[in-house]
């Protein structure tokens, strides 16, 4: 399977090391150079070396898309730190590209929910927190 | 008129005193909050604090019954999500958006965001008018009617000066509609006779511009 993750923050780069590890192809675009510390991290050489494929560019360029192989992929994940951002090249993903499992992570419950009616996949930590937290609370009460 | 306003730079700011000038009911949506306070002691109630991509603040804003979203911030991303969701969520029947960066523009389209202005279209616009160098000028682009109207000034060494309509090997799916000559335009007749120095007026289809080109202006060598 062939994962196309934008966006190598702390979640966008560890999920690209373990799809890794577990044998998938996977390509990671991110506009920050540095951001490629975060996947050498922990790995006995360097990202490139164990498999991994990195381009530096922008989510929301076409042509970066392309670079970073949007049109052989099977899964994108749409991993910055902006929401709109996701959810915009999410639906860039299906739409333009026809990716055949997309998904956003979205910090906002509104805009994660309200897109998950649209058929845009997301996920939510605000929400997950939320429900972490009650179910916590709800331990001691 | 009822018009959402979001982003308060330079653009929405002066779009909004406009239109309240004009007699329509504005709401301005600022996030940055020292910018919000700078325009709030103008505007007053009519600007609201908050990012305008959150539904609660649209909502605040009463986006329900507003007749137009402008978005003009200065992130493509944000000002595609809000016009989405003021069409798709809220049932705003019109929305318009800035795009910042021409090479985004696609992304809009994709989306269904529509139209779209962008002042780096609008400037190149320009420059083709005042330019003639520049041979064929955009008066009017409907993008998703694919319907473009431009205008060539008719060089002497061009195919078409000194030929009559008829005879000009207009493309299919083009059609010559006006013929500006000393100041005066006139829509011509299958006999009219093109002479240099004419600007004529050419409604075609997206697509068929380099060969327009080729009839009215010869390159120099």
């Amino acid at each position: 399977m062939f994962v196309l993750i934008v966006g190598a923050g702390r979640v966008g780069s560890a999920v690209a090391q373990s799809m890794l590890s577990q044998g998938h192809d996977v390509s990671v675009l991110d506009e920050d150079p540095l951001s490629h510390e975060r996947l050498d991290a922990g790995l006995p050489s360097s990202w490139e070396e164990a498999g991994g494929r990195f381009t530096v560019g922008q989510g929301i360029e076409l042509e970066a898309l392309r670079e970073a192989g949007i049109e052989d992929a099977d899964v994108f994940i749409a991993s910055t730190d902006g929401d709109n951002t996701n959810l915009v090249i999410a639906q860039v993903a299906q739409r333009k590209f026809q990716v055949r499992t997309v998904i956003a992570r979205v910090m906002d419950p509104a805009r994660a929910t309200w897109f998950a009616e649209q058929g845009v996949r997301t996920i939510c930590p605000t929400l997950e927190a939320i429900s972490m937290f009650e179910s916590a609370i709800g331990e001691v009460a | 008129m009822y018009v959402v306003v979001a982003g308060g730079g330079k653009v929405g700011w002066n779009l909004a005193r406009e239109l309240i000038e004009k007699g329509h009911e504005v709401t301005l949506l600022e996030q940055v909050r020292d910018r919000y306070l700078t325009i709030e002691e103008e505007l007053e109630h009519a600007v609201q604090y908050g990012d305008a991509t959150e539904m609660w603040v649209l909502e605040r804003a009463g986006i329900q019954r507003a007749e137009l979203v402008v978005a003009v911030t200065g992130d493509d991303e944000d000002n595609i999500l809000i016009c989405q969701v003021a069409r798709e969520k809220y049932d705003v029947q019109r929305t318009i958006a800035r795009v910042n960066n021409p090479r985004n523009r696609e992304l809009f389209e994709l989306l269904g965001v529509a139209p779209v202005v962008s002042a780096t279209d609008l400037i190149l616009r320009l420059i083709e008018h005042e330019v003639p160098s520049f041979g064929l000028v955009h008066l009017l682009d409907l993008h998703s009617e694919r319907l473009e109207i431009v205008e060539v000034e008719v060089t002497p060494t061009s195919p078409a000066a000194g030929a009559r309509v008829a005879d000009v090997a207009m493309p299919d799916g083009s059609l010559i509609i006006s013929v500006l000559r000393s100041g005066a335009g006139f829509v011509p007749k299958a006999d009219t006779v093109i002479e240099a120095g004419d600007e004529v007026l050419i409604v075609l289809d997206p697509g068929l511009e380099d060969g327009i080109t080729r009839l009215f202006t010869t390159a120099a060598a």
